[in-house]
């Protein structure tokens, strides 16, 4: 039956959700259409997923919106080894160290980190406009950052060994997230106090689904800052942070 | 420490300890090779087989494989075997023992006497000497029957729990789903929603939102909000009507630790849920979901591979009598179930070794959009837990769940198991569809039209929503 088929009260429970709730059926199966709807979907995702990020225009857009950018690869030598070995996408491979070293112990107040993570696409399209966004927010505040370090075939936790060897005070990460059905091109960002190797995700926190249709990059920069400045201050990230975000609401 | 060596085709294998010897036999998978467990040939994988097939059943007893001492799981495991049950397959090897259970005359009262006598080691090692088929056949002999408000796991039923999940915990947008999903004959395993966020406000809410149609309509369901079970302690001392108790459980104390539980918590949950009173037809009411790789997740695995710590898993859910256990097989990611061909063999694993232990095992057929997997997979791992007898999978509208970016089954999967297999739901949950005419005689879905009773509710929710933007 098409939807046209179905009571306006249950066609109307379109309007209250993103799920996928009164679908064209026949029989008990889902109609053609619904089929390559979703199928359309899970291609956008998959393709994100398996997206390629070219790191050389990505500099080069960097540098454009006025940012250096270092570009490093993770361990992870390709995207099949990435996926299996996610140890591998959080450290830096020996190359990676080593476009480094110009930068060692340089102390910036804030590591800048763009990884491609599990959506290339996402970071090739969002990325430059979020970094604009939150740097023009940290020249406001005065911190001091780093070059933008673009980590390929990079994971989350990769952030700490590149900040702990410049010596950073706190590490933001900006990276693509896993892609659903309804978004492929979603950017999450990660903010780590005095980043080290060993770190966990609860020593983080996160601002998620920035993207058209989710979080604009102004939202997550002004997010962003406000986590930092009180990072700052209580010399941590992660549940700690979170836990007295009830006492911080900015007015 | 036993020390197993053969000698195959003129090469000498050697499996230091049983953890070595069942990581060996396991079939290949991501997360074994991650945590460098794995055989690391093909030969080696047989040659460990061949010698845990020598392996006496009764050495899982003698030999834990996380010590006695350290570890809260194996003293439960080992102080609560029940050794008279056990009698009958005391003296095989773990290969007899297979060959035993596909014998015609072991059937499911057979199985059902000896469960207590199986630890999750025992049915973790039987498992990896066993083909697909054999775990789907064996496990096809066993009913595991659990009751709350009806009765989940009889013989010619599929049970669905409707995940109606929403990225903002959206009280209407949660409502919409839950609707569609019993539009379509589902939620009779239960109504369960995971949380956007863990806070015991959100929870409260969620379970009278669901508990106030559940009493409109008079449905022979139960409700669950898949948090954290300290926030269900917190919901039930503020008066939440809390029908299931949901936790995620893992296999090794460590890990279990990382999951912020521990027994005795959940013992105190069981025992707060038990005095609600709230189950009608039966009292089980512990909801616990698991997974292969958790443990080395939490970097808790003590060298064990997935696989035998996920039995474990099922071990700790057998000693709180659960209304559901649910195997969410493929959403941990490619790291540890790296393809469709692994995934379907890890749910046929869990779903076997479960029934095995006695517990009422379901599996969230899925996977995310980074493993090698996709929609023709999930109807292959669909159809043979439908054919093994699985006693209940998700119900997820459109099979895309819009909260935790996964694909899993939807209602539309749910229904064509059962026209397929000629399966029915709970018998309590199903005679309320057939009154509320959501289904015909002929168990096919009633087209809903303005005499719906459901609709009244959808009417109430929508007056205000925009125009169908289809």
């Amino acid at each position: 039956m098409t939807q046209l088929d179905l009571p306006a009260a249950y066609r109307r429970l379109r309007g209250l959700t993103d799920a996928r709730v009164a679908l064209d059926t026949t029989g008990s199966s889902l109609a053609t259409s619904e089929l390559l709807a979703f199928q359309y979907d899970w291609a956008q995702a998959r393709d994100a997923v398996h997206f390629a990020v070219d790191f050389p225009t990505l500099a080069q857009q960097m540098s454009t919106a006025g940012f250096d950018s270092v570009h490093v690869a993770s361990a992870a030598s390709s995207r099949p080894v990435y996926l299996r070995r996610p140890d591998l996408g959080r450290r830096l491979s020996d190359d990676g160290a080593a476009q480094l070293a110009p930068l060692e112990g340089s102390a910036p107040d804030v590591c800048l980190v763009v990884a491609d993570g599990l959506s290339g696409l996402a970071v090739a399209e969002h990325s430059v406009e979020l970094v604009r966004a939150f740097s023009q927010r940290a020249e406001r505040q005065g911190w001091r950052l780093s070059p933008v370090i673009l980590a390929e075939q990079g994971r989350v936790a990769i952030g700490d060994p590149i900040g702990s060897a410049l010596s950073a005070r706190l590490t933001v990460m900006i990276i693509g997230e896993r892609p659903g059905l309804s978004a492929a091109d979603s950017l999450g960002a990660y903010i780590t106090y005095a980043p080290r190797p060993g770190r966990t995700d609860a020593e983080r926190n996160c601002i998620s689904n920035i993207r058209p249709g989710g979080q604009s990059p102004e939202a997550a920069a002004d997010t962003m800052t406000y986590l930092i400045r009180h990072a700052m201050v209580q010399q941590l990230t992660g549940i700690g942070l979170k836990d007295q975000s009830h006492t911080l609401i900015d007015p | 420490m036993t020390v197993y060596r053969i000698t195959l085709g003129g090469h000498r294998h050697i499996f230091e300890g049983l953890p070595e010897l069942l990581a060996k036999a396991t079939p290949e998978r991501s997360g074994d090779q991650l945590a460098g467990v794995a055989a690391t040939s093909m030969q080696e994988r047989v040659a460990a087989r061949a010698a845990l097939a020598d392996t006496p059943l009764s050495r899982f007893l003698e030999e834990p494989v996380i010590p006695y001492e350290e570890d809260e799981v194996t003293r439960l495991i080992i102080d609560s075997h029940d050794r008279e049950a056990f009698a009958p397959v005391a003296h095989m090897t773990v290969g007899e023992f297979r060959d035993w259970l596909l014998r015609y005359e072991v059937n499911g009262g057979t199985l059902a006497s000896l469960a207590p006598g199986i630890t999750p080691e025992m049915a973790a090692a039987v498992s990896k000497l066993m083909r697909n088929q054999d775990l789907i056949l064996v496990a096809s002999k066993i009913r595991v029957e659990t009751r709350f408000r009806n009765t989940i796991g009889a013989a010619g039923t599929l049970g669905v729990r409707l995940q109606p999940n929403h990225p903002t915990d959206d009280a209407k947008g949660i409502a919409a789903s839950i609707l569609d999903g019993l539009l379509h004959g589902a939620g009779d395993a239960t109504v369960g929603i995971n949380p956007a966020t863990d806070s015991v406000q959100a929870y409260v809410e969620l379970t009278q939102l669901m508990d106030e149609l559940r009493q409109a309509y008079a449905i022979p369901m139960q409700s669950c909000v898949l948090a954290h079970v300290t926030t269900a302690l917190d919901a039930i001392n503020q008066g939440a009507p809390v029908d299931l108790i949901f936790q995620s459980i893992a296999g090794t104390q460590a890990a279990n630790s990382a999951f912020g539980i521990d027994l005795a918590l959940l013992r105190e949950a069981h025992q707060a849920g038990l005095a609600l009173g709230r189950g009608t037809v039966g009292e089980n009411l512990m909801y616990f979901e698991t997974g292969q790789g958790s443990a080395l997740s939490a970097d808790a695995h003590h060298g064990l591979d997935q696989q035998t710590c996920e039995a474990r898993a099922h071990g700790v859910a057998r000693a709180f009598d659960p209304l559901l256990v649910n195997t969410v097989v493929g959403f941990i990611g490619p790291e540890y179930l790296y393809d469709g061909k692994q995934i379907i063999r890890a749910g046929l694993e869990d779903h076997f070794c479960g029934k095995l232990l006695g517990i009422p095992m379901g599996c969230d057929v899925c996977y995310t959009n980074h493993a090698e997997a996709d929609q023709d997979d999930m109807d292959v791992l669909l159809t043979l837990l439908g054919t093994a007898g699985c006693n209940f999978i998700m119900g997820v509208p459109g099979a895309d769940d819009i909260m935790l970016s996964y694909q899993s089954t939807s209602f539309h999967d749910a229904n064509y198991v059962r026209q397929l297999l000629g399966k029915t739901p709970a018998p309590e949950f199903n005679a309320w569809l057939h009154a509320m005419n959501i289904i015909d005689e002929r168990n096919h879905l009633v087209r809903p039209d303005t005499s719906q009773p459901l609709l009244t509710h959808a009417q109430s929710l929508t007056h205000s929503a925009p125009e169908d933007p289809a």
